[in-house]
């Protein structure tokens, strides 16, 4: 029997830990994600769901533990690893004096992209995030709605395997929060993307995710939703997060 | 690192260095009237007040504002260095420094072209300096200002690496800003900037001292002897000493070990 080889998991987190200084932030974080699927990192505001994801973006050295994108290590291989990853920061990250298609065309290139894979990616993303005809337009000018749209499209602009995104809809308004959310499923679904959506809004989560819930620092919960669910003893998922996630102070109050 | 990959992100982060500048109208015109100031304004009282004897790399009498063109140009690199760090601190505020160093390429060469993106354009400053003094009557020999580009890649990268160097331990704008003045004045004051170190001997052998101490000296006598074609193989070594000094603390202060220079804390 020939034994088929099954691909790389899109991001493998083994045994991590994380202080500042003496305050830890994560401790001993451990999951696989599913490939084609969204998985919600979930947890109330000072979980560690930052600094899990600067952890897993290289900025901040990952001295417990190990994280492996795609099958490439990050810390002996972290241009391999980098290259399949896709981000999406909680704070905008755009410049603002220049124009959207500046501000594609600069990360493509810091991408590797040539200028034409870069010009026919952009025009492409940009009729998908509905902003086609605004390419020579300041960031400046747009709409908070509009930036994340930009930076969801510049995310994407090098076919990442594995999207990562930082609780994207922090002070979106409703249509946006709907659409983003919408889309980010889409490319899980068609384009068979792994997505990791940190958020605290159990309502960015939908039933076929898994879900994997942060709290003090530490994973208090994951699997898919339904057993999530059921494991709490609650009606539904928001229900179930605020018992896992409630502490004594908030109990009291 | 894929070479062509390399070529494409440092042309991307110079370019992007280069459209900042070019939409901050008031940066480029500062960046040429402090320099202007001093070569119109005080060169022509210094003139009157202050002799200057034949020193090396000179073969004759200068006029004042001839001697201080070299140390202008040391000024206009140092303001350079500093708005480039200050930009860079600014970036880790607004997020997209974590941009820069979430992509695939090694952290050091990214850092390295951010500081050759700004060497850049703050090169672009000097010669539109010099242009403007030689229009006004400063006479400089054209040949050596040609020589002095490659230098002035080094003593730009040198002044990039010590403001990247504040930028990595300082954590808020606000206060860089505060430091930065108290670096830029003294180091331009304590040098042979605005006057030969002969002259500072006469009033005070302490501050002499410091002067020698002062690696903006260095940068300044680089400058100087190059425009006259001149070599000083002491100047050199303490500028390439200094840049690998500053350059190197740089990039350990921008490691990810550090969880600093691109740390903010979220959910």
């Amino acid at each position: 029997m020939t034994e088929t080889a099954q691909p790389p998991t899109a991001l493998s987190v083994r045994n991590i830990s994380y202080s500042y200084g003496k305050k830890p932030a994560l401790n001993d974080i451990s999951f696989d994600l599913a490939p084609g699927k969204v998985t919600a990192l979930l947890g109330p505001n000072g979980a560690g769901k930052t600094t899990l994801f600067s952890l897993i973006t290289g900025l901040f050295d990952c001295r417990e533990g190990e994280v492996v994108i795609a099958g490439h290590p990050l810390r002996r291989d972290r241009s391999a690893a980098l290259s399949s990853l896709g981000i999406v920061f909680q704070a905008q990250t755009l410049e603002l004096d220049l124009t959207i298609d500046q501000n594609l065309r600069y990360f493509a290139a810091l991408r590797g992209l040539t200028r034409h894979q870069a010009k026919d990616r952009i025009d492409m993303l940009l009729v998908a995030i509905g902003l086609e005809g605004l390419n020579k337009t300041k960031v400046r000018k747009l709409s908070g709605g509009q930036r994340r749209r930009v930076e969801v499209a510049r995310a994407l602009l090098d076919h990442p395997a594995l999207l990562l995104l930082d609780e994207p809809s922090t002070g979106l308004d409703i249509a946006t929060r709907r659409w983003l959310i919408k889309h980010v499923h889409e490319l899980a679904r068609d384009e068979g993307m792994t997505v990791l959506l940190a958020t605290h809004l159990v309502d960015e989560v939908a039933d076929e995710d898994d879900v994997i819930v942060l709290d003090k620092g530490r994973i208090v919960a994951a699997g898919q939703v339904d057993a999530i669910v059921a494991s709490a003893g609650a009606a539904n998922l928001d229900e179930a997060f605020t018992r896992m996630t409630a502490h004594e102070a908030v109990r009291a109050a | 690192m894929k070479s062509g990959h390399a070529t494409r992100a440092f042309f991307a982060i110079l370019s992007r260095e280069m459209l900042r500048f070019l939409q901050q109208k008031g940066r480029f015109f500062s960046a040429l009237v402090r320099p202007l100031i001093w070569l119109i304004v005080f060169a022509a009282g210094f003139r009157a007040a202050l002799g200057l004897s034949i020193i090396p790399p000179y073969k004759t009498y200068i006029t004042y504002d001839v001697y201080v063109v070299p140390g202008l140009i040391g000024m206009i690199q140092l303001f350079a260095g500093m708005q480039n760090s200050l930009s860079m601190v600014y970036d880790r505020e607004m997020g997209s420094m974590r941009v820069l160093l979430s992509t695939p390429l090694p952290r050091s060469y990214l850092l390295l072209a951010r500081m050759l993106s700004g060497t850049f354009v703050s090169i672009i400053q000097v010669y539109a300096f010099v242009i403007i003094a030689m229009l006004l009557g400063t006479r400089l020999p054209v040949a050596g200002l040609i020589m002095m580009f490659p230098v002035l890649i080094l003593t730009g990268m040198t002044l990039s690496a010590l403001g990247m160097f504040l930028s990595s331990w300082i954590k808020q704008l606000e206060n860089f800003a505060g430091v930065m003045n108290f670096l830029i004045f003294p180091m331009f004051f304590m040098s042979s900037a605005l006057y030969p170190l002969w002259r500072m001997r006469e009033g005070s052998v302490t501050i002499y001292e410091l002067c020698l101490l002062n690696p903006f000296t260095y940068v300044v006598e680089l400058i100087r002897f190059t425009i006259y074609r001149e070599p000083n193989l002491m100047a050199l070594g303490i500028v390439v000493a200094t840049f690998l000094v500053f350059g190197i603390a740089a990039l350990v202060g921008y490691t990810p070990a550090r969880g600093g220079p691109t740390a903010g804390r979220g959910g």
